[in-house]
Order: structure tokens, then C-alpha cells, then sequence
């Protein structure tokens, strides 16, 4: 039975709902339940944005607030990933990664290949990301480019709390190391989700919306923003369609071809900056593999080449909107 | 060390200062003009002020996220700060950093840091460049019991004593991690015992008493500037607020916020100390008490007449644009 809760509720749920039925999954991460040592409430907080909260409630010590010691705990989870547990650690906003990338891209990442196919290393770091909160430069980064580019991970941007739910199930059961990024800025977005676990399978394209004329490939929060364009364009006569990654690795590059195939006509819209980008590389495998279908060059829109501005009015401007990418529609259809 | 009466009052004005801008900032936030996440000091400003008195344009601080009472006690403009927070193209940063990022390397305040631990390594580089340019000057990095955790700041402790840095750590230990007591994330009773396995002394003050820290500090500096080696200081202090601004603090004892404020404030025991020893009268701290508070008055007045930054401004201070 689905019925509507938010992205957040459907985070929790899914958490909530591995724990249940597997006794391996625990969950770690700074103040995931909060209260520790404290004379007050213990799971007082849940995360900063309360995601976690009422975790601990439920399922006790199997609910971990840690010491600020991103490196020590999430190599701890990686660790204990190939010792029999099932940990789900939160790196509470990705762009801390820096302070513990080497447990994630050297360790975890490394071990199925690196020893010979022996290793598993069943990890989800979920992680905060995106820009929206006035949260300025150090807390408002996209960065799943950067563990796109890397063997071994997978990589997930949920856009709905449909997605959200299926796909972070899938991270739990899935065997390998995940990291999952929620996009701040879509916890309170409503939408259906059933009430039973289910799975979304990596590397499956989700055609959000069918078109003819223009491929917009995208993710995250940005699908939200495609679609607005989509539902503009429309009213000019422009049929888009609209190609949600879900995962960006396993990249699933056969919807995105068969579809470009179809539009003849390609934009990128990534939330994240143009160099080395999701964008930046859905657009070299099209040139590369259906080059002869495309009508006109391709055009990405993406956020500049600058960190995130504090300044309400700059990180407006920052955040790739709707009018950039109608505007870019309309330049690959000529009509500029 | 004996402080004279400018000394005193000079602590007092910082101290009122940190203490009418954070309280000011506490209201103005609620009402939703503030963007951002806010950090208030209430409750430490004997910390940066009992610090920050013994350094001069030579020296050096490496802040944290709670860096609005560090950066006023090393100098930084307040107006400019207030603008700062308001995201406005007359704040220090140019509205480009807000709260968490408030820098004046002019004044020797290196950054806010958005990053737990981000500070000491910077400190030490600080430290190092000091040293190796002869300036006499000494760097000093202030941050959390939360960031005492954090690798960054083991590794640094290290550095500072292999290389004999002029460096200070101070663990400003207000007994939280945002939700999370430092009696549960630190491994030892005081954060400062950890001095010991890095070979530079640990000392542990009383963060209310302004006196303590100062001597304390006094101390620290000296040894960094003439001797060339650090020191690691736990400071025992509060916060009076939430970890940020919005924060329902349901983790906390109750009542524990209010019999600290009725009991143990940094600028009650301060002001009851320097008139019960006639070194100060009441009526000259309230002098400044009224300066502080039409300092801020101005400085929030001014921050939200002041314009955004131009949208030009988006693609400036990065070295490449597309
Ligand atoms: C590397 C990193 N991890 C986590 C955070 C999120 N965070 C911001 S402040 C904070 C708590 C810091 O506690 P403490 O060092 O005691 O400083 P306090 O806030 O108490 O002044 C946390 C976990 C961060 N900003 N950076
Ligand atoms: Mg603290």
C-alpha cells in the first residue's frame, strides 16, 4: 500500500525496516541518535536535520553516535563491513569526505579487486549534499563525480522518496560499498512510497517523463528542475524527455543513448560544477556512441566553476534553474 | 600577571561585546533574516578574550565554527562582521563566506572553519612560517572538544612538538559535540591529558573565570614566543545557546543553561572580582556595557541597509571562469 511521506520518512524508513529484518545492519555516525553521555534526552536529535531520529528508540546500541573521528569511524565501518556487519555510517554532509576519503577510495573501494575477488565489503556511508541552505562553502557541495570516478564504489542520488526507499534498501542488501547522497533540499518532498520494502536495482535509468524532440539527462534535485523546464517547454511545443541516473555508477548508458537516439538532441543539467562532471561525462559518451544521431551539439548546464557562494542572492544564481535550462533547450533546437 | 586598569577594561569591552553580538544575533536569527547556520559563543567569551589579550599584529588564530568571539577579540571589525553574517557586500568576506567562514587575515584572524578540526593544521603552518621568517610572532588555534577527536588535531599536537612550533592549541571543552557530551566522545577525563603523549604540557582552567585564562594564556604565549614550543590548554566553559540557532536542546540537564547563567558567567564573576577589589567601578563597566550594546545596535541597523553583493561578484577570486 503506498501511501505520501516525505524523502526524510522515507530515509528512515527504509532504515528502519533493514534493521528489522537483519540483525546485521547497525547505524553510525555523528549524533545519528545524539544525547550520548548527556543528561537530557537521548536521541535528541537524529542528525542535524533529524533523519535518524527514532532509530535509537527502536533498535538500542545497534544505533551509534560517534566521536567527530570521520576517518576512524568510517574506516571502522568499512572494517567491520568485511567482518560480518552490514553498516549504514553517515558522513553527515559529503563535503567532510576530505577528512576521511582514504578509508572510502583506497580501503572499501579497493578490496574485491585488489584481493583477487575474495573480498566483500557490504558499507553505505549516507551522506548529505547539494547547495539551497545558505550553508556556504564547506557544507553545499555536490561531489559524487568524485566517487564516480572511482573503481569499486557505487554511487547513489536518489530524486523522490520512492527512489529514495528502494534505492537505499538496495545499497543495505547490496554487497559492495555504497555511498548515497541525499540532497538536503528534498528532505521535505512528498511523495509515494510504498509501505513494504522494496529494492531498486543499480544502474537502471528512470525515464521520468517522455519526449521527442530533447534528452535531458540529469539527477538528484535537478530532475525536479528539468521537469519544471519540461512542463514550460511544452507549452512552446517542445517535447522533452527527461532520463533521472538514479545511480551514476553502474551508469546505466544504454537508456541514455536509446534515448538520444530517439530525440537526436542531448543537455546535461548536474547541480555540480562543468569540469570532470557527471555532465561533462554523459556528454563524452554520447559523442562517442551516438554521435551520427545528434541534431546539434550538446550543451550542459551545471553550476559555474566556483564554490558556493553564502551571499542568498549569489547561491541563487549559483544553483542551475529552470530558465538555464530552457534557454539551452531552445539553443540545441535552434531556436535561440 | 599583574593586568593594568586599560587591561581590564579592554577585557571587559571584548568580552560585552562577543556578548551583545551573540545575544543580538540569537534574536535577529528567529526572525528568519539571518540565512545560514549560526553559531553563538555566549557563555566562552572569557576564552577568546583571556587568549586573545596576549597577542599582537605578529600573531596568528585559527578559529572553528564557532569563531564569532574569536575573531572580535583579535580585532576584527565588527560592523563588518554583523555584514558578514547577513550575507551583504560590506560583510568581511564580502558576503561570500558568512558566519562560518568570518576571515581577516589582515588581523591575523585566519578563518572561521566549517570543517571540525580543520584549524590546527593551519595553525601549525602558521607557526612554522613565523619561525622560519623570523617574525616572533606565535599562531594559536582555538576549537571544540568535539574537534579534540578529530585526527587533524592528534596529528598536528605531533607536528607541533617534532618541529618546536610557537604554537598554542586550545580545547574550548563547553561539554558538547552539537548533541553529543564530550563525558562520552573523549576518551579521557580532560582532553588535556593527551599533552602528555605529545611531550608539551597540558593544563586545564576554569573557562568562567577570565583570570585563570588569561594567566594560563599568558604563559602558553610566552613559551611559544621565547622558547618555541607548544602548549595544549583546555578551557572548562558553556555554551548558552543551542549548537546552532534552532537547535531544541532536549539532550541538556534541566535547568542547566539557567543556573550557569545565575551562577557561573564569565562577565558577572569578572565585574564582581575587579569592583569588590576596587580596581574597577560599576559605573565604568556600565559605560561599556551601553558603548557595546549601541555598537551592535548600529552594526545590525547598517547590515540590513547594506546591499547584496553584485551579481558579477559570483564569478570573481577563483582563478578560472566558465
Ligand atoms: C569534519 C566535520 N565533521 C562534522 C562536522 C559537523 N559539526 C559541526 S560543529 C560539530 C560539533 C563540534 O563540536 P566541538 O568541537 O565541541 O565544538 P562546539 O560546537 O561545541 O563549539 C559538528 C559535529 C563538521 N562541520 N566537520
Ligand atoms: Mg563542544
Amino acid at each position: 500500500m503506498a501511501r505520501k511521506i516525505t524523502y526524510q520518512q522515507a530515509v528512515n524508513e527504509a532504515l528502519a525496516q533493514e534493521m528489522a529484518r537483519d540483525e546485521t545492519v547497525i547505524v553510525m555516525g555523528e549524533d545519528v541518535a545524539g544525547g550520548s553521555g548527556a543528561d537530557g534526552e537521548m536521541d535528541a536529535w537524529g542528525g542535524p536535520l533529524g533523519i535518524t531520529k527514532g532509530l535509537y528508540s527502536q533498535f538500542g546500541d545497534r544505533v551509534m553516535d560517534t566521536p567527530i573521528t570521520e576517518s576512524a569511524f568510517i574506516g571502522a565501518a568499512v572494517g567491520a563491513a568485511t567482518a560480518g556487519l552490514r553498516p549504514v555510517a553517515e558522513l553527515m554532509f559529503v563535503d567532510f569526505m576530505g577528512v576521511c576519503f582514504d578509508q572510502m577510495f583506497n580501503q572499501a573501494a579497493k578490496f574485491r579487486y585488489m584481493f583477487g575477488g575474495k573480498a566483500e565489503t557490504p558499507v553505505v556511508v549516507r551522506t548529505m549534499y547539494g547547495a539551497g541552505l545558505r550553508a556556504a562553502a564547506q557544507h553545499s557541495q555536490c561531489l559524487y563525480s568524485i566517487f564516480t570516478h572511482i573503481p569499486g564504489l557505487k554511487v547513489v542520488t536518489p530524486s523522490t522518496p520512492y527512489d529514495a526507499k528502494g534505492l537505499l534498501i538496495q545499497s543495505i542488501r547490496d554487497n559492495d560499498p555504497v555511498i548515497f547522497f541525499e540532497h538536503k533540499t528534498l528532505y521535505t518532498l512528498e511523495g509515494d512510497v510504498p509501505e513494504e520494502a522494496y529494492t531498486i536495482p543499480f544502474g537502471e535509468a528512470n525515464v521520468t517523463r517522455e519526449g521527442s524532440d530533447v534528452t535531458i539527462v540529469t539527477l538528484g534535485r535537478m530532475v525536479h528542475v528539468a521537469h519544471e523546464a519540461a512542463d514550460a517547454l511544452s507549452s512552446d511545443g517542445i517535447s522533452c524527455e527527461v532520463v533521472d541516473l538514479r545511480t551514476t555508477s553502474p551508469m546505466d548508458t544504454d537508456t541514455i543513448i536509446e534515448s538520444v537516439e530517439n530525440t537526436g538532441r542531448l543537455v546535461v543539467l548536474d547541480e555540480s560544477h562543468p569540469r570532470c562532471s557527471i555532465a561533462s561525462d554523459v556528454s563524452a559518451l554520447v559523442s562517442q556512441e551516438a554521435f551520427d544521431s545528434l541534431k546539434a551539439p550538446i550543451r550542459m548546464v551545471t553550476a559555474p566553476h566556483v564554490p558556493v557562494p553564502f551571499a542568498d542572492n549569489l547561491e541563487d544564481l549559483y544553483i542551475p534553474d529552470a530558465a538555464q535550462l530552457q534557454q539551452a533547450v531552445r539553443t540545441v533546437m535552434g531556436k535561440d | 600577571m599583574q593586568l593594568s586598569k586599560d587591561d581590564l577594561l579592554r577585557a571587559y569591552r571584548i568580552m560585552k561585546t562577543v556578548r551583545e553580538f551573540e545575544e543580538r544575533l540569537h534574536v535577529e536569527f528567529a526572525t528568519g533574516e539571518i540565512p545560514g547556520f549560526v553559531h553563538l559563543y555566549a557563555g566562552e567569551e572569557a576564552s577568546a578574550a583571556g587568549f586573545c589579550m596576549h597577542l599582537d599584529g605578529r600573531d596568528k588564530i585559527a578559529s572553528n565554527h564557532r569563531g564569532h568571539g574569536h575573531s572580535i577579540a583579535k580585532g576584527c571589525d565588527v560592523h563588518a562582521m554583523m555584514a558578514e553574517i547577513y550575507g551583504r557586500e560590506t560583510g568581511l568576506c564580502a558576503g561570500k563566506g558568512g558566519s562560518m567562514h568570518i576571515a581577516d587575515l589582515s588581523m591575523g584572524m585566519m578563518g572561521a572553519n566549517g570543517i571540525v578540526g580543520g584549524g590546527p593544521p593551519l595553525a601549525c603552518g602558521a607557526a612554522l612560517a613565523a619561525k622560519k621568517l623570523g617574525t616572533g610572532g606565535v599562531a594559536l588555534a582555538f576549537f571544540g572538544d568535539g574537534a579534540s577527536n578529530q585526527g587533524t588535531v592528534m596529528e598536528s599536537l605531533n607536528l607541533a612538538t617534532v618541529w618546536n612550533l610557537p604554537c598554542i592549541f586550545v580545547v574550548e571543552n563547553n561539554g558538547y559535540a552539537e548533541a553529543t557530551s564530550s563525558k562520552y566522545s573523549v576518551s579521557c577525563d580532560d582532553a588535556a591529558d593527551r599533552a602528555g603523549a605529545f611531550n608539551m604540557p597540558g593544563v586545564v582552567v576554569d573557562g568562567h573565570d577570565f583570570f585563570a585564562i588569561h594567566e594560563a594564556g599568558g604563559e602558553a604565549v610566552r613559551r611559544a614566543r621565547e622558547d618555541s614550543a607548544p602548549t595544549l590548554i583546555e578551557v572548562k566553559t558553556n555554551r548558552y545557546y543551542g549548537h546552532f540557532e534552532g537547535d531544541a536542546q532536549t539532550y541538556r540537564g534541566k535547568d542547566e543553561v539557567k543556573n550557569l547563567r545565575a551562577n557561573r558567567d564569565c562577565l558577572d564573576l569578572f565585574r564582581a572580582r575587579v569592583t569588590s577589589a576596587d580596581l574597577v567601578e560599576d559605573a565604568e563597566l556600565d559605560a561599556i556595557d551601553g558603548e557595546a550594546g549601541d555598537l551592535i545596535e548600529d552594526a545590525v541597523i547598517k547590515a540590513k541597509a547594506a546591499s547584496r553583493p553584485a551579481a558579477s561578484e559570483l564569478l570573481t577570486d577563483v582563478y578560472i571562469s566558465y
